[in-house]
């Protein structure tokens, strides 16, 4: 499976190149870009750990890139994620969130039922990389 | 302005207050010199008046019928501070393009202002049943059409606003930088709930965020709104764990009294959905009430606008949609219908564009060309998310971008399920054309001119979207808008 969450991941996988524009879009509307990286993409795994702060005082696209570059070589089987945070008044949130690395095999989800009553099911997405430990996953 | 008018205005209560029946400007509801405080609510109103009525006798009867007057004098006026309850009409402008020599009879645009206190803080029912009360069946006016309404930030105040707003459905949806895509499951009625759970499950699958009920899909014979319920948040958590996002189907709770739609909506949040849905017909007060409702709650409230066309779609009578977008913004909802532009549904784009405005914006300023007459601060209420719905395709998307941005949702209801290669194919189709367009407009590519070379692109390596350009490739709604802005942009001597 593939997993789709971000902006991009209907897309063949994003080039450097291509990585490299999205982060000058980003630059040029004022937004501070942050590399995060997990080994646990369940949809509601919102925080993600921080390749460091974003970066909130580095303008240079390369400069982002080579960060980029950074984690996917200590996390080349996790997923790796891109996101430019807005603090304009209103939005104060991220504004983009991209996929730039995943594992070779992505081993997805399962659905886990719990029978209640009246016909009820309480759900569960379970997340088959977290059947290992930390560290085992990819 | 005329003398007697000015007279009674100015405190010569003699003649003002004697019984009978007199001219509504002799009443003090024409004041032309009057100068809005902030606090005032202005309306503006288009008025075609019945012939021999001058336009500010009929800009003073509207303001008279939907504040304090009635047809005749009554000295109880007296007992109160009646010049500050009495609505007063200030200024009327003749509307461009109406009139002598062109098709369409004079009409004007009265610009009315009304106190603060006299409505109910927030209250839409209050504050629609003073202006579009009495006033719309008054006799002496032809047609009368609310077009814009400024709202103070003192009565904006008293209102909670969207639930949800477009900001934290993102956070929660965890879905940033391009517009969402959902469909309505098709055919609206009678697919039994196994039925409707399957198209439910093939579009989130094939790549939507939303699937979503149509307004008239409630309870009926084949099909129970508890089967329904329970078959599409079946669909939604396999399409969540076939994807790893965050997926949602629009529940649509609307039923016959308030105590049902709780009971629907109580068991939508049980079942986990993170969003339900309501029809405009359901009323204010009940929309309203689903707001708080929806807040307690954390689920998002998508509203549907079902039956807005028989009051907003003509330009001489009615409502205009900018308002109720204005009041729906005021009364809490996340998501509602606001047109497509290029659809099969009514839209003129710039018509569209100021209400997508008065949806988003923290602050509205003043738009002729977009049909925005009044500055709006909307004092930090959320921002509503924008629903495009209605005869569009995948084939649209860089026109859909380029028109409506990106905080939207878009909805192909027969471009995903008509798709030849089944409904995942078809949501592929949209899901791949719209992250296309996204990459390539960050990209700064020109999407008006380059969009249909950016999908035919795509198309090159993704089937479903070639099929799907293949056949909707000459699809359009070109049909003239009824509801078009008065003001065209002139040309500026630039020296």
């Amino acid at each position: 499976m593939r997993i789709t969450q971000g902006q991009f991941s209907f897309l063949p996988d994003l080039t450097d190149d291509q990585i490299r524009a999205q982060i000058e879009y980003a630059l040029g509307n004022g937004w501070a870009l942050s590399v995060e990286f997990t080994d646990d993409p369940h949809p509601r795994n919102t925080y993600w750990e921080m390749w460091g702060l974003p970066m909130f005082d580095l303008k240079d696209a390369g400069g982002i890139l080579y960060e980029i570059n950074g984690c996917r070589k200590a996390y080349p089987k996790h997923y790796i994620r891109v996101t430019a945070f807005d603090s304009t008044r209103g939005w104060e949130t991220p504004r983009m969130s991209y996929i730039v690395n995943r594992p070779p095999e992505e081993p997805g989800f399962g659905l886990v039922r719990q029978e209640a009553e009246g016909r009820k099911i309480r759900y569960t997405v379970h997340s088959y990389a977290t059947d290992r430990p930390v560290g085992e996953r990819y | 302005m005329p003398d007697e008018a000015k007279q009674c205005v100015t405190g010569n209560t003699d003649k003002r207050y004697q019984a009978g029946v007199i001219e509504y400007t002799k009443m003090g509801y024409w004041e032309p010199d009057y100068q809005p405080k902030d606090t005032d609510l202005i309306c503006l109103f288009r008025i075609t008046p019945q012939p021999g009525v001058p336009p500010e006798e009929a800009a003073a009867a509207v303001a008279g019928e939907s504040s304090t007057a009635t047809w005749t004098v009554v000295w109880t006026d007296r007992l109160t501070a009646c010049e500050t309850y009495r609505a007063k009409a200030y200024r009327v402008d003749p509307v461009p393009n109406t009139g002598p020599g062109t098709n369409t009879e004079q009409q004007y645009f009265a610009y009315i202002t009304y106190e603060l206190d006299l409505f109910e803080p927030g209250s839409i029912a209050n504050l629609t049943a003073s202006i579009i009360g009495n006033v719309f069946g008054f006799k002496a006016v032809k047609a009368l059409r609310l077009e814009d309404m400024r709202i103070p930030v003192a009565y904006v105040k008293t209102f909670d606003g969207p639930p949800t707003g477009i900001v934290v459905e993102r956070e929660r949806l965890d879905k940033f930088g391009r517009p969402l895509l959902g469909a309505t499951t098709k055919p609206k009625l009678g697919l039994s709930g196994r039925n409707y759970g399957r198209v439910v499950y093939e579009g989130l699958k094939g790549g939507l965020d939303f699937m979503k009920d149509d307004e008239n899909i409630n309870s009926q014979p084949f099909m129970h709104w508890r089967d329904r319920f329970l078959y599409c948040m079946e669909a939604v958590n396999r399409a969540s764990a076939a994807t790893g996002e965050v997926k949602g189907h629009y529940l649509n709770v609307t039923a016959a009294t308030m105590e049902d739609i709780y009971q629907r909506a109580e068991f939508a949040k049980e079942l986990g959905s993170v969003v339900v849905m309501i029809d405009l017909v359901i009323g204010y007060t009940a929309i309203q009430s689903m707001s708080k409702w929806a807040r307690r709650n954390d689920v998002i409230l998508h509203l549907h606008r079902a039956g807005h066309g028989t009051y907003t779609r003509h330009k001489n009578h009615g409502v205009s949609f900018r308002v109720i977008s204005k009041w729906m913004r005021l009364a809490g909802v996340d998501h509602i219908h606001a047109g497509t532009i290029v659809g099969k549904l009514e839209g003129d784009p710039n018509t569209v564009q100021g209400i997508y405005n008065v949806l988003r914006e923290p602050k509205n300023e003043v738009d002729l060309q977009r049909g925005i007459f009044f500055e709006q601060d909307w004092a930090s209420l959320r921002k509503v998310m924008p629903v495009a719905s209605g005869g569009i395709h995948a084939g649209q998307m860089h026109q859909l971008i380029h028109y409506l941005g990106e905080d939207v949702v878009l909805q192909f209801g027969g471009g995903t399920i008509g798709h030849p290669a089944g409904i995942q194919a078809g949501a592929t189709a949209n899901r791949v054309a719209l992250e296309a367009m996204i990459q390539a407009r960050n990209e700064g590519v020109d999407l008006w001119n380059e969009g249909p070379a950016v999908l035919e692109k795509a198309a090159k390596w993704c089937e479903p979207l070639r099929q799907a350009l293949k056949l909707w490739k000459d699809i359009t709604f070109n049909y003239e808008s009824t509801d078009t802005p008065d003001f065209v942009p002139t040309e500026t001597a630039s020296a």
